[in-house]
């Protein structure tokens, strides 16, 4: 993956989080994406949540497989630690990573070519899993990287650069998501960071798997007419069901009011995140209502997006394995080690 | 020829009825009488109903390879009687149920017939379906405890370990082994010319497979990440790790796991999270056979050139494909040291018995984290899945793991700047950096181009530099890795070569072949890439054999790329249809060869 280094230009007035670091210092190398694709909007949206959440960069795994979508990983926190792994198998790299170190904030970064089609059974069974991770789609329903063939997110009846179109039925992440038990279920648009930050933010401070399909137009391959992941497209075809406030721990909260709805959801660190329904009635701790309404969406050839389902009760993958809560790569090696007494015994069994 | 400690009987049965623990307690109680003991499972791929066998090999001096004939043979699977009966030697026996009557066109008329009712005498003893199945094979234990003077005593005491209060099968147990104990003794003349003596050359040594011994290595080595995917013949292997973890890797005082083992959706998957883990700073591994070795390549190259640890643990099986999954094979030689697309190589260490499987698991572990890059563990079904008579395995407390050059959060915090792929010591090693340590440790793993600092590159130049620096990484670790094992002799004039499992027939073959006037030295290669003294001895004699079991020489083929020795220089002893070669077969292609020249 290409990149270029960044000038690091420090404004001195540049306002800082709490751990005394600028949005500068959640930037990462200069992106080499297409001028104006979307990539680079969830990008700036991702530095924005990052920096606002006060995430400390040397304790966060930047995660992703192979695409332009996957290449985004450097262009954001560059103190960080990331693995560029290869197609489609980011999940695993993901969860055995996870499984050494349960501390860290893993930010999983995809395409729909990368989770749909060659990744798709990593990106299930990691949902079934449920392992601790935000994983963001970047969905332009094409391959941007091998020149824009179809991927699995192509709607029927979209048109390629070429003018091929296609007939072969699209997968939506978000219905798959919510299908196979995922515990946080979301979808945004790139363009449209003020609703992106704070599903972002709840994303990553969710403790489970939390799925994050953002519809990302790709400016050479599928941002024309005909395509339903143009920027034209979404932006008049965009149904906001749920719209989410994060209120971190130490942050002093402020009860919005215009909202007539509103559910709080309290993460496992006691920040907070609050959902306001702009469709009366709209529960987003229920899956069935969320698949209803995705699917209703659909119909009407409309774009179901906000946070579309919660649950934080979900047991994640160290639940499941009865995992001691220090991380496994902390453990001091005389922990392991049954020694040699123990072998004494053991070898008296096989005699 | 045989004799008093020295034979091999073969048990012929149908898989699912039990015979397993009746065999597991006959060669046990041979060991526990001090005789030198082997056994042999040669079982289906399948759960229920198709033919198994088993060959327990008897033999005072120590050999473990598979016997070289069949001295008795229990016959009990009606579909395999014919075979069967052909399998056992001129001068044999040849047990059968005399339940029903045996078919005279099968019998030979140079075996003698040892008929015993067993299917008879247990439906007499016993009520229900199911002891009548299983008791008829503890039966037939008896028998042969009789037949070949298997200590009763010994076996009575097994079988009280085993079942310990539970009285009823207790007592069943013990009227089972009479039932058949008692028939023979009063219809037979007892013992046969080739039976058991008790001796004292088993004290210092134990039963185990090399699965067992592999699982006991990583959880000794300090492993705490396992991911798998289930498959024949390495699943026991998974299966051992857990309940070792279970006994010894819980917290006493929040019963939680100081471990995590994933089953993976497949072999892509497990790889991956074997990387992911090694790459977070935990010990981790997995263990497959040849096709989950297949799946695993393209990680395998990402790990190679990114350089993260990882154990890969093949327990290789008769391939290609499906192949034979319960037979084994040494057929994953070359996809092994060169997994994966572009310039790669992979660390292979070979254990030819469970012992070594324990030792060099560690090893592997070790030599993972110093060289920052997968080692695969090589074994084969016959060492994984059978039990072998091994020394005692001990621990020694001094031990450390080696983790390699680790940079923790002072030493980072003292550097001006840290560069990931920078070779400070000319040993082609560059440090690494933990996840989570400092910020000044954080780097970007990639598998695409990239140059000594860790950034992305098409640069001829850059891209070179860091390949050419992986090549010297190998080149220090095949003089680190464990050494062969050379066993020389004077006046040796051919040399033999080989790795893992044929090691133990192979020094049976050279000792019969020392019989015949041939002095052969061995060398039994421990590790890929290979250490200089490997070439060494491959130049040292004229003859050279390489004892393999697959059917294209592959270990020749590495051998010929690695070291510059001309191929044709080295002959091919191959033996790859399934079972573990025999000293027999070694002796018999190293005659015909040596013949064929003088002549
Ligand atoms: C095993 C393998 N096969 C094929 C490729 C080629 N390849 C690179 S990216 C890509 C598709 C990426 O599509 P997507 O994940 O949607 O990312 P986008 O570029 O659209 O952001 C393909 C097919 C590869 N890198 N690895
Ligand atoms: S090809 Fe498409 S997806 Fe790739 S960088 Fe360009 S606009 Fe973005
Ligand atoms: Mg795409």
């Amino acid at each position: 993956m290409s990149s270029i280094t960044k000038p690091s230009v420090r404004h001195p007035s540049a306002r800082k989080n709490h751990l005394g670091l600028s949005r500068a210092d959640y930037e990462g190398a200069m992106s080499t994406l297409c001028a104006g694709c979307g990539h680079d909007s969830v990008t700036a949206a991702l530095v924005q949540a990052f920096w606002e959440l006060d995430l400390p960069p040397h304790r966060a795994a930047k995660m992703s497989g192979i695409g332009c979508s996957s290449k985004t990983t450097a262009y954001f926190m560059k103190q960080s630690h990331g693995f560029n792994s290869v197609h489609g198998r980011m999940p695993s790299v993901t969860t055995g990573a996870n499984a050494a170190n349960r501390e860290l904030s893993y930010i999983g970064i995809s395409g729909d070519g990368d989770s749909l089609n060659i990744g798709f059974g990593q990106l299930a069974h990691a949902i079934r899993r449920n392992v601790n991770m935000l994983y963001v789609i970047e969905n332009n329903g094409v391959y941007g990287l091998t020149k824009g063939q179809f991927s699995a997110a192509a709607d029927v009846g979209s048109k390629s650069r070429k003018g091929e179109v296609n007939e072969q039925t699209p997968i939506d992440p978000v219905l798959l998501a919510l299908t196979l038990g995922a515990t946080f279920v979301a979808r945004s648009f790139s363009g449209d960071k003020a609703q992106l930050v704070p599903i972002l933010k709840a994303g990553l401070m969710h403790r489970g798997f939390a799925l994050i399909d953002v519809i990302s137009p790709c400016v050479s391959f599928n941002d024309h007419e005909g395509s339903a992941k143009s920027y034209a497209y979404v932006r008049s075809h965009e149904v906001e069901t749920v719209a989410a406030d994060f209120v971190p721990l130490r942050r002093e909260i402020k009860v919005p009011e215009t909202h007539a709805e509103m559910t709080v959801v309290r993460m496992h660190d006691g920040s907070e995140v609050r959902l306001h329904s702009t469709a009366p009635g709209y529960n987003p701790r229920s899956r069935d209502t969320a698949y209803r309404h995705v699917q209703a969406c659909i119909k009407k050839g409309e774009v179901a997006t906000g946070l579309l389902f919660i649950d934080d009760t979900g047991r994640c993958m160290h639940d499941m394995h009865r995992t001691v809560t220090t991380p496994l790569v902390e453990l001091p090696y005389e922990a392991l080690c049954p020694g040699k007494v123990a072998m004494e015994r053991i070898v008296s069994r096989y005699r | 020829m045989s004799g008093v400690n020295d034979f091999a009987f073969k048990i012929g049965t149908v898989n699912g009825t039990g015979s397993a623990s009746a065999n597991a307690l006959l060669m046990q109680a041979i060991f526990r009488m001090g005789i030198p003991v082997t056994g042999k499972n040669i079982f289906p791929s399948n759960i229920q109903g198709l033919p198994t066998w088993y060959e327990i090999r008897v033999s005072r001096d120590g050999y473990t390879g598979r016997p070289p004939l069949i001295d008795l043979i229990v016959a009990l699977n009606p579909s395999t009687l014919k075979q069967d009966i052909a399998t056992v030697r001129p001068g044999g026996y040849v047990l059968y149920d005399s339940s029903w009557p045996l078919d005279a066109k099968l019998t030979r008329p140079d075996v003698t017939l040892l008929d015993v009712p067993l299917g008879a005498m247990c439906r007499e003893a016993f009520t229900r379906d199911r002891d009548r199945t299983l008791l008829r094979n503890i039966a037939y234990a008896g028998a042969l405890a009789a037949l070949l003077q298997i200590d009763i005593a010994v076996i009575e005491g097994i079988i009280a370990e085993k079942f310990g209060r539970k009285k009823a099968l207790l007592d069943a147990n013990h009227r089972a082994v009479h039932l058949g104990y008692d028939y023979a003794r009063k219809h037979f003349s007892c013992p046969l010319p080739f039976h058991c003596a008790p001796m004292d050359a088993t004290g210092d040594s134990i039963l185990m497979d090399g699965n067992t011994a592999c699982a006991l290595g990583a959880v000794y080595a300090g492993a705490t990440v396992g991911a798998w995917y289930p498959i024949t013949p390495s699943t026991s292997l998974m299966d051992a790790f857990k309940e070792f973890c279970q006994e010894f890797r819980v917290d006493p005082e929040t019963g939680l796991n100081r471990y995590c083992i994933i089953q993976a959706e497949d072999e892509l998957s497990a790889a991956g999270m074997v990387i992911g883990a090694g790459w977070m700073g935990a010990r981790s591994f997995t263990c497959t056979s040849g096709p989950g070795v297949s799946l695993m390549q393209e990680f395998l190259g990402l790990a190679y050139y990114a350089e993260i640890p990882g154990v890969f643990i093949n327990v290789q099986r008769t391939g290609p494909a499906t192949g034979m999954p319960t037979r084994t094979q040494q057929g994953d030689l070359l996809s092994m040291a060169f997994a994966s697309h572009g310039d790669t190589k992979h660390i292979i260490l070979f254990p030819a018995n469970p012992a070594e499987s324990f030792a060099l698991t560690v090893a592997a572990f070790d030599s993972s984290e110093r060289f920052q890059t997968p080692v695969f563990v090589a074994i084969d079904l016959d060492i994984g899945m059978n039990d072998w008579m091994i020394p005692r395995l001990t621990w020694d407390d001094g031990y450390r793991p080696d983790r390699g050059k680790v940079l923790d959060a002072v030493a980072l915090e003292q550097m001006p700047k840290f560069f990931r792929y920078v070779d400070a010591d000319g040993d082609g090693v560059a440090a690494r950096s933990l996840p989570g340590v400092n910020g000044k440790g954080a780097y970007f793993v990639r598998g695409s181009g990239h140059d000594k600092f860790g950034a992305y590159t098409e640069d001829s130049t850059a891209y070179r530099e860091v390949v050419d620096r992986i090549a010297r990484k190998f080149e220090t670790a095949a003089r680190a890795l464990p050494a062969p094992i050379i066993q020389r002799q004077d006046g040796a004039d051919v040399g033999i070569v080989c790795v893992g499992s044929p090691d133990a027939p192979v020094r049976e073959a050279v000792d019969r072949l020392r019989e015949q006037g041939i002095i052969a030295d061995v060398m039994r290669i421990r590790a890929f890439p290979f250490a200089p003294e490997v070439t060494e001895f491959l130049g040292r004699y004229e003859t050279v054999f390489v004892v393999e079991q697959n059917r294209d020489a592959q270990l020749r083929a590495l051998l010929t790329i690695e070291t510059g020795v001309p191929r044709d220089r080295m002959t091919p002893v191959l033996d790859y249809a399934g079972q573990p070669v025999t000293a027999g077969t070694v002796v018999a292609a190293i005659t015909a060869q040596l013949a064929g020249r003088s002549a």
